[in-house]
């Protein structure tokens, strides 16, 4: 009796949701909402580079009369962004543009939005060719490895110890600038320099500390900290500053102009680099219009005209795929860091 | 014929305990006895010299372990890990646990550096009221769930993590609070010096004294251990069971709030994702320091041991130059290593104590 | 003579039958589609909720045997670990000239092997909770995939490789296909065979199942053994899913699994709950998700809502038990009632 009435209520069940879906219009009517949607993807929330970047974007898909959804994981995983990647492919967006959590493991996903018709992008964080259209470089990552280098040399004087606390092991764009740092050093005008290790943070505040502080105990000579990531060259900072290390080991890197500015005008960190990640996005959205519109196809010299910021074009990239290139990386020292650190 | 009646004649009972009290003599001296009040030390014993062991190797790979600096760097670093860990003990004694642990560190942080950045002339122990106030906030509903809704702890503490960790993001705005905008006497909390102590490292003394006298000589504290060791005859034997419970829970969370404050203090950066998953490593500290999971026993000398094992590992790992991707392993090795060399110990003790009462 | 009855079956209560725990599930189930299609256009679309599923089910594979697990009065932390693991092996195989079908073997094996280290571990050191030996486990097996793999990617896969988490067979997603095989296998075994009843036993009262003779050790490692190849299970689809694998992989997996054999009505201290319980569960969890995120929810909220979802669940399965509890006295009553 149980047994029966329950199979009776199943099917009943699975019939319903099925009248539900043959009976409701699918899509909304096409004149509804001319609006086009773009969808930006971040790594995670909570994390003031990544809103920066979206408000950007934000600006740009508004000037340009789109729509803009914005989507960030909790947790940053990859699993977590293919399953955004999936509910943006139900909700036919035009455009999805991604910072990515893992270089490969999106590549169906992504396929499968391009095949469904969505012009896909990324931004900061790429993802293998194969998995975009064009990625959009904030800086060529030859020169930041190169400059972090040769700043890092000069505030030493010429010779000494070096270290870089980079972020996780994994990370595609970290571990290209490391070999770019890699590469400078084997210019002959570096042989007193050393690099004698690559110390991984994890992006983690309280690993970061830890890591720094076994760097300074295992090399008592070390005069340098490379830190290109926002985490680990704040936590540098702070180690440095509660030993009272200034002028013995000096700090540069990327970081945030927020974060830092106390480090720089302390002059713990005498100065670093970054880019604009309002500006990151607000090319990404310009971008994902063009692409959508059909403006560039993502093939090298392609051209477009990404709102104020001018005419952008289409250039090869290293990992075979092609990118946009923001610019330079931008230098922040005691002289500007007090305009900068309210902004980002 | 006279040997017979004289045997007769002596006291059976007696006899028979003379019997009992000679074989006890000559099991314990078989055995190789410890005197009985090692006994009592005997579990963390396994643990001291684990981490002595531990030392030892790591300062022949790396000299620059034990130096006074690096020590207190060392003991700095466990401190909050230290203080949380007491807690968690709490907890755990009652046949608990706490996953939320983390997620009311951040909130607490998040909320005290807030307020410090739109106040910067606040005094900073305010701010430390402040953050142990929310903790006690946090933990006081969790209690209430898992005292008075009688919801499973690791469900309501799952369910809450969530929650607590979502508000986070949501009074964050999205956004760090850096260490610019935190007043210096803020950030001085974490750097400052009592007594010639690091101000955390002092706090964490201070914890562990009047924990050691409310676990050991007050009534409620007693209560908590029976409370774990057998709920039904405790509620029989007339301990308010709720009452302990919903206890509990708050201390944890204002323990939580506390280090919410150091934390955020000791780094000079409040972000959304601090300490996430940080419970875990409570939890391997209790674990490693004796505590049962079954409840009703634990002792704070083993989480002290349990947290500095721990401090330890995180310390030494970059020390000792292993490539990252090691590290995870030995990490996870280290904890089974140091449980199961606790389990010896204890079938070990309870061997003893079983042979010295069986005849 | 007298003539005395036993009741021996209790009476069909209607009312009782429908508040079972799972007919809540059911009906929250039919809440959330109704909230969904109604705050999105998109979401009663047959094609893109088959799609959907498919992004929550390669969590499923793993919630059936957590349920044995807990049920059993225990818990396993170290799945998501094993699944990394399992996924790692295989990768690393393939790249190494191993045939797909061959790597997909090992990747099995691998995850059948940590699980049955798990349960001989667990059974060797009663003393030791699960609880614990599966923490201590569950950072070994992943340290062991960072060892392996470094912070390298592994993939190039097959294309025929890549239907297994993308493709369909007769309209139907091919992990639907598969997770409905293995519900029903599971749901047999829980259900209908003497191993499940003693998994029950066992949950309810270990001592007593020890005393009346049950093989509680064996059953124990079986119960994490079969914990491990689900693990690897997932971990096949997982990676098809993503087309390559890294260590890092299944990060978290193993709370969304406890949260949802909880949600699905088994108690946490065991001896209670089904497998049509927690399969419910799966489709409710994943089907409020995508549906708030086809809205564009944002994650902090998404972070509450299951939380608080999760608690308000957990606390109405505590009146259900406490319901059911009374009933059992009432009945009781009335049976020493109608004997005199």
């Amino acid at each position: 009796m149980k047994r029966v009435l329950s199979t009776i209520i199943a099917v009943v069940l699975v019939l319903t949701t099925l009248v539900g879906c043959g009976g409701t219009p699918g899509k909304p009517a096409a004149g509804q909402n001319a609006k086009a949607k773009y969808a930006l993807i971040v790594k995670s929330t909570g994390n003031p580079f990544m809103e920066k970047m979206a408000e950007g974007f934000k600006k740009a898909v508004e000037e340009v009369g789109g729509e803009v959804i914005n989507k960030a994981p909790d947790q940053p995983t990859a699993e977590a962004q293919i399953q955004m990647i999936e509910e943006l492919i139900s909700q036919k967006v035009s455009a999805i543009a991604i910072s990515a959590n893992d270089p490969d493991a999106l590549q169906p996903a992504l396929k499968k939005a391009m095949d469904a018709g969505i012009k896909v992008l990324s931004l900061d964080s790429a993802v293998n060719k194969d998995s975009r259209i064009v990625h959009i470089q904030q800086a060529d990552p030859e020169q930041i490895g190169r400059v972090l280098v040769q700043s890092a040399v000069e505030m030493i004087g010429g010779s000494g110890e070096i270290s870089v606390l980079s972020a996780t092991s994994q990370a595609t764009n970290q571990n290209t600038w490391i070999e770019w740092m890699k590469k400078e050093l084997e210019d002959s005008k570096y042989k007193d320099v050393k690099l004698v290790k690559v110390a991984y943070g994890d992006d983690l505040r309280d690993k970061s500390v830890s890591e720094t502080e076994g760097l300074l105990k295992t090399y008592p000579d070390l005069k340098a900290i490379i830190a290109p990531t926002t985490v680990g060259i704040a936590a540098a900072g702070k180690v440095l500053t509660d030993k009272s290390l200034k002028d013995k080991v000096y700090l540069t890197g990327l970081g945030l102009p927020s974060e830092m500015s106390e480090y720089i005008e302390s002059g713990v960190c005498p100065w670093m680099y970054l880019w604009n990640p309002i500006d990151l996005g607000y090319l990404a959205g310009y971008a994902a219009d063009a692409l959508a519109k059909g403006t560039i196809t993502g093939k090298e010299g392609d051209k477009f005209t990404a709102g104020t910021l001018g005419e952008k074009s289409v250039s090869n990239a290293d990992d075979g795929g092609t990118e946009i290139m923001l610019g330079a990386p931008f230098k922040f020292d005691a002289d500007n860091i007090g305009e900068w650190k309210s902004v980002y | 014929m006279r040997r017979q009646w004289l045997a007769k004649r002596k006291n059976p009972l007696k006899v028979q305990y003379k019997l009992e009290k000679a074989g006890v003599v000559m099991a314990e001296k078989a055995s190789g006895k410890a005197p009985r009040h090692l006994g009592i030390k005997f579990r963390e014993l396994g643990l001291l010299v684990f981490i002595i062991l531990i030392s030892l190797l790591i300062q022949l790979r790396n000299p620059n372990y034990l130096t006074l600096e690096n020590l207190n760097d060392l003991v700095r670093n466990a401190a909050i890990m230290a203080i949380l860990s007491v807690g968690m003990m709490l907890v755990i004694i009652t046949r608990g646990i706490d996953l939320s642990v983390g997620a009311e560190v951040a909130l607490s942080g998040m909320i005290s550096a807030l307020t410090v950045a739109a106040h910067p002339r606040m005094h900073p122990v305010f701010a430390l009221i402040l953050g142990t106030i929310v903790g006690i906030a946090c933990g006081f509903i969790i209690g209430f769930l898992v005292a008075k809704i009688e919801i499973v702890p690791i469900i309501a503490s799952l369910g809450m993590m969530n929650v607590y960790r979502g508000l986070t993001y949501i009074i964050s705005g999205g956004k760090w609070v850096s260490a610019n905008q935190m007043s210096t006497g803020f950030k001085n909390i974490a750097t400052s010096s009592v007594l010639g102590i690091n101000t955390l490292i002092f706090i964490a003394i201070i914890v562990y004294i009047i924990f050691y006298y409310f676990i050991n000589h007050t009534r409620t504290g007693r209560q908590i251990y029976a409370v774990g060791s057998n709920p039904e005859s405790a509620k029989i034997s007339g301990i308010n069971n709720i009452k302990i419970l919903w206890m509990v829970y708050t201390i944890m969370g204002a323990l939580a709030g506390l280090c919410g404050v150091l934390w955020v203090s000791k780094f000079a950066s409040a972000q959304g994702d601090t300490a996430l998953g940080y419970e875990m490593n409570l939890i391997a500290a209790c674990v490693v320091g004796g505590v049962s999971m079954a409840g009703g026993s634990g002792k704070l000398s083993g989480v002290i041991l349990g947290s500095l094992l721990l401090g330890i590992v995180n310390n030494a790992l970059p020390l000792i130059n292993i490539s990252p991707f090691w590290q995870n392993a030995i990490q996870g090795s280290i904890i089974l290593f140091a449980v199961i060399v606790n389990v010896f110990v204890k079938r070990r003790m309870d061997k003893k104590t079983l042979m010295r009462r069986n005849i | 003579m007298e003539h005395r009855e036993i009741i021996a079956k209790k009476q069909f209560d209607l009312k009782a039958f429908f508040f079972q725990w799972e007919w809540i599930l059911v009906l929250l189930l039919i809440i959330v589609n109704i909230i969904n299609s109604s705050i999105s256009p998109y979401y009663m679309d047959l094609k893109s909720l088959m799609d959907a599923t498919m992004t929550f089910l390669d969590r499923a594979f793993i919630v059936l045997p957590i349920a044995f697990v807990m049920i059993l009065g225990d818990i396993d932390v170290s799945v998501a670990s094993i699944v990394a693991l399992s996924s790692v092996v295989m990768a690393v195989s393939y790249n190494g000239g191993a045939p797909m079908p061959v790597a997909m073997i090992i990747c099995l094996m691998v995850g059948t092997l940590c699980g049955l280290m798990n349960g001989m571990l667990i059974v060797k050191f009663k003393e030791l909770p699960a609880a614990i030996i599966t923490i201590s486990t569950q950072i070994i097996y992943r340290g062991i995939a960072y060892i392996i793999l470094e912070d390298q990617s592994s993939g190039n896969f097959p294309d025929w490789y890549q239907a297994l988490g993308w493709g369909y067979v007769a309209g139907i997603p091919i992990m639907l296909l598969v997770f409905a095989v293995f519900a029903v296998l599971y749901g047999l075994l829980l259900h209908k065979t003497t191993f499940g009843r003693s998994v029950y036993a066992i949950g309810n009262n270990i001592t007593a199942s020890r005393f009346s003779g049950l093989k509680v050790d064996k059953i124990k490692v079986v119960v994490f053994t079969l914990a491990g190849f689900m693990s690897a299970v997932t971990a096949l689809f997982l990676t098809s899913r993503m087309g390559s694998t890294r260590p890092n992989v299944a990060t978290n997996y193993e709370i969304d699994a406890i949260a949802m054999v909880v949600l699905g009505g088994v108690s946490a201290s065991g001896g209670r709950g089904r497998i049509i319980g927690t399969i419910i569960s799966i489709f409710l969890v994943g089907l409020l998700r995508y549906g708030l995120g086809l809205v564009n929810v944002n994650a902090q909220i998404m972070l509450i809502v299951i939380g608080l979802l999760l608690v308000f669940a957990v606390m109405i399965s505590n009146l259900q038990v406490k319901r059911s509890g009374l009933q059992y006295k009432n009945m009781k009553v009335q049976k020493a009632e109608n004997e005199n």
